[in-house]
């Protein structure tokens, strides 16, 4: 029936219309909080096979994949389309909660890189909610130095053999499959030793450790993997050429909720936190105190600016206006957003931020939000590595001195211990 | 600033940008420092015919947009005045262009006629010295009916531009509702002090009004039933300053990283240490930011959109209080030149200060968001 592909308006009233018919209601609070500790391991999983029944939901009104091509199971539209099922979401469910590693940057590496037979696998699989992905990129001993990767993988015939360890991955225990960064040669320097790889997570071999945070959130894990076989069929681009992937990969990483491939409720809060910080302020009986005034009007600014900011850099980039790298000024000012709104919020809260009963409603856990406060500078690289992507990259300011670039990374120097105790000496 | 501009858009911006490049380059800026007016007047009409007047005024009065959206061409200029710290009444006469443009029935076409020539200037006269007298809710000025006049009292400042003005456009209270009245500066009752400026150009006045009678056709618009119309004024008038505010920031910007590269400490450039490329970061970040929220919010209120006073104040409130950090932050990392008169960073440094606090201060406008979110959520 259709001729070329659908206008914007006609697919955003067709998804409007689904969506009043078909989506459950979103109990606001639904998606407020972020890595909060309040849900056993059972309701938990719950909440995960619900998010993979709402992807199922999309795919099959045809509302998954908007901007994946067709003969993947996508819609091949537009990220005008993409935007528009975003804003059709307002107030009802959708699967938040596994839109990010599993669609981007995972999906979008898969549709970058996959071979014809990887992508006719996994990504109908990923649209259908069947998949959910994860990836296996920081090391414990690495940080911020991604390409430092000391996991190894080693090449036996039409296999490989994985050894070492993961982590900061969100959500493993409950995820499926994963894509890995590991060194397959020391003998060159760093960023051209590398190779990608994609694994399923429950498998013998993978050790799966759910990290306890401050706040007593489990999401994070840490995975040991040790002799893991890989079929030579799940490499991903070229032999030690992993780096040219673990570029896109990060900038994959970066887009977070504004990639075309991430679908997400233009009305919910990307970082998850309350929009609503009126509501704390009227909780805590302050809506006429003209310093409560300040810091709400202080934290809807910075979000609102942080919208509009992630809009423009995004658009700037699909125009080619800029470059990739510049996903790095939104990323930033996210960090450092998120940290000042969960100042507020706590600020907002009093003394209930500090001890707090169940019956304090928006006012209860907001001093464990800012105890979590860095989670928004850390994750998905730290807010000082964008500052140096932005003053070197984007600005062309001079690099700054590395000891690991032009050895061979089995001769680049290492610390005494690559997983320090933590421990309070004394 | 938007990245892609449509070639009408990009040409307007140039020839701006060109002639301020030409007639008011910073030797200029510092000799005007004595001009009581600070700006020549043929300077002026000059710029009207690059259309620095009449692009918030509808065709058929005279004006024209390039876009459609009449606010988003404007902020271009607005930029290119940042960037250049450029002299003139460019804010006030827009609002009044705007004003006047809006009138429905159609009046006062001589006066619109001469503003958008260049060959008249007329200053709106808005801000009041109360602490709610940068919002319309706030004015206290009267404007009421004596027979076949119009009467006004009160106070008004800071009015710029007001002695060149051959007019003002005065926003005032008429019992529940506001009135906008288009005074002759040189009326009867009508008296000018003299204010001094954080900035090297902009020159602002306290306009009196006392028992300033006048016939009633000297009304703009409908007699108590002006507050839409003031308030619309208004967000226009505050998105000019955030774009006019983030072309200083980027001028500023610009000159400071070029600074960086060329300066050399302990034998190497102040751009090789990171703890000065990470506050370049911030910078950019905040530069960028700035360009967004501003974009954004002339779009919303181009476009009408019911976002539009949020949006509005919260580039009030943001590119006020970042600009005003980063241009310190430039200061700084210029060290004691950047604190001198002969050095050109702080005619940028002015021209944000004084935006920062012309039309409500950062601070005003985050409990202005905050209240917006309060109404929003009670309705």
């Amino acid at each position: 029936m259709r001729n070329g592909p659908e206008d914007v308006t006609s697919f955003s009233n067709r998804a409007r219309a689904w969506a009043t018919a078909d989506l459950p209601e979103a109990d606001p609070s639904l998606y407020e909080g972020a890595f909060r500790t309040n849900l056993t391991e059972e309701q938990e999983s719950a909440e995960i096979e619900r998010e993979r029944q709402l992807q199922r939901m999309f795919y099959e009104a045809g509302f998954a994949g908007v901007c994946v091509p067709r003969e993947y199971g996508g819609l091949g539209l537009t990220p005008d389309h993409q935007r528009a099922l975003n804003g059709a979401l307002a107030g009802y469910e959708f699967p938040a909660r596994i839109q990010v590693p599993t669609f981007s940057p995972c999906l979008a590496i898969l549709l970058e890189f996959g071979t014809e037979e990887q992508k006719r696998t996994h990504v109908p699989a990923i649209l259908r909610g069947e998949e959910l992905w994860m990836q296996l990129l920081s090391e414990p001993g690495g940080g911020s130095d991604v390409a430092g990767a000391l996991t190894s993988a080693v090449r036996d015939g039409d296999q490989w053999m994985l050894n070492g360890s993961k982590i900061w991955t969100t959500g493993a225990w409950w995820s499926d499959w994963s894509l890995c960064l590991a060194r397959t040669n020391w003998d060159v320097p760093k960023h051209r030793g590398l190779t990608v790889f994609i694994l399923p997570l429950h498998q013998p071999g993978i050790e799966i450790h759910r990290i306890e945070m401050l706040n007593g959130s489990r999401e994070f894990c840490q995975e040991f993997l040790t002799d893991v076989i890989v079929p030579d069929s799940d490499r991903i681009g070229e032999v030690d050429k992993g780096w040219t992937v673990g570029v896109r990969w990060m900038f994959h990483e970066r887009l977070l909720y504004e990639s075309p491939l991430v679908t997400f409720a233009s009305s919910v809060s990307t970082t998850f936190a309350s929009a609503s910080y009126s509501a704390l302020a009227r909780a805590a009986g302050r809506l006429d105190d003209p310093s409560a005034q300040e810091l709400v009007g202080e934290a809807r600014m910075l979000d609102v600016v942080a919208g509009r900011l992630q809009q423009r850099i995004g658009r700037g980039i699909g125009a080619k206006v800029l470059s990739d790298q510049a996903a790095a000024i939104p990323r930033l000012f996210k960090g450092t957003t998120s940290a000042r709104t969960r100042t507020i919020a706590f600020e907002l809260a009093g003394t209930t931020g500090g001890s707090w009963t169940a019956a304090d409603g928006v006012l209860a856990e907001r001093g464990l939000d800012y105890l979590m406060r860095q989670t928004g500078c850390i994750g998905g690289g730290t807010t000082e590595m964008a500052r140096n992507v932005i003053s070197e990259r984007i600005l062309g300011m001079p690099r700054e001195r590395s000891l690991d670039r032009e050895v061979p990374f089995r001769d680049v120097p290492r610390g005494p211990s690559s997983s320090p105790t933590g421990r309070l000496g004394g | 600033m938007q990245f892609e501009l449509t070639e009408d858009q990009r040409s307007l911006r140039e020839t701006t940008a060109r002639y301020l490049s030409n007639t008011v380059p910073v030797d200029q800026l510092r000799k005007l420092r004595e001009h009581p007016a600070g700006y020549e007047e043929e300077y002026w009409r000059q710029g009207a015919e690059l259309g620095w007047t009449s692009l918030l005024v509808p065709e058929e009065r005279g004006g024209g947009s390039l876009s459609g959206g009449g606010l988003g061409d404007a902020t271009l200029l607005a930029h290119e005045f940042g960037r250049h710290a450029a002299p003139g009444p460019f804010v006030p006469c827009n609002i009044a262009a705007a004003a006047l443009g809006a009138e429905d029935p159609v009046g006062h076409g001589q006066p619109l006629c001469d503003l958008l020539a260049g060959s008249a200037v007329i200053s709106w006269c808005f801000s009041e010295a109360s602490p709610q007298g940068h919002r319309p809710e706030g004015l206290s000025l009267d404007v009421s009916v004596d027979g076949a006049e119009v009467v006004l009292d009160g106070v008004k400042r800071p009015v710029e531009s007001a002695a060149q003005a051959g007019h003002l456009l005065v926003s005032g209270r008429t019992g529940g509702g506001l009135t906008q009245v288009l005074v002759p500066t040189d009326a009867p009752g009508v008296t000018l002090e003299p204010m001094q400026s954080v900035d090297l150009t902009r020159r602002f006045w306290v306009v009196r009004l006392a028992n300033v009678r006048l016939p009633l056709d000297a009304v703009v618009g409908e007699l108590g039933g002006a507050g839409a119309q003031v308030e619309h004024q208004l967000r226009l008038a505050l998105v000019l300053l955030a774009a006019e505010s983030v072309g200083a920031m980027e001028r500023a910007f610009d000159m400071t990283v070029e600074w960086a590269f060329d300066r050399y400490s302990f034998g190497r450039p102040l751009a090789s240490y990171q703890e000065l490329k990470h506050r370049f970061a911030d910078m950019k970040t905040w530069l960028e930011a700035g360009h967004a929220v501003t974009d954004s919010a002339a779009a919303a209120v181009d476009a009408g959109a019911t976002d539009a006073a949020e949006l509005v104040s919260v580039a009030a409130a943001f590119v006020g209080e970042y600009g005003g950090e980063m241009l310190q932050d430039c200061v700084q990392i210029h060290g004691g030149i950047g604190l001198t008169y002969e050095h050109d960073l702080h005619l940028l440094l002015r021209r944000v200060t004084l935006n920062r606090a012309i039309l409500g201060t950062p601070s005003l406008h985050r409990r202005r968001i905050a209240e917006l979110l309060v109404e929003q959520e009670e309705r």
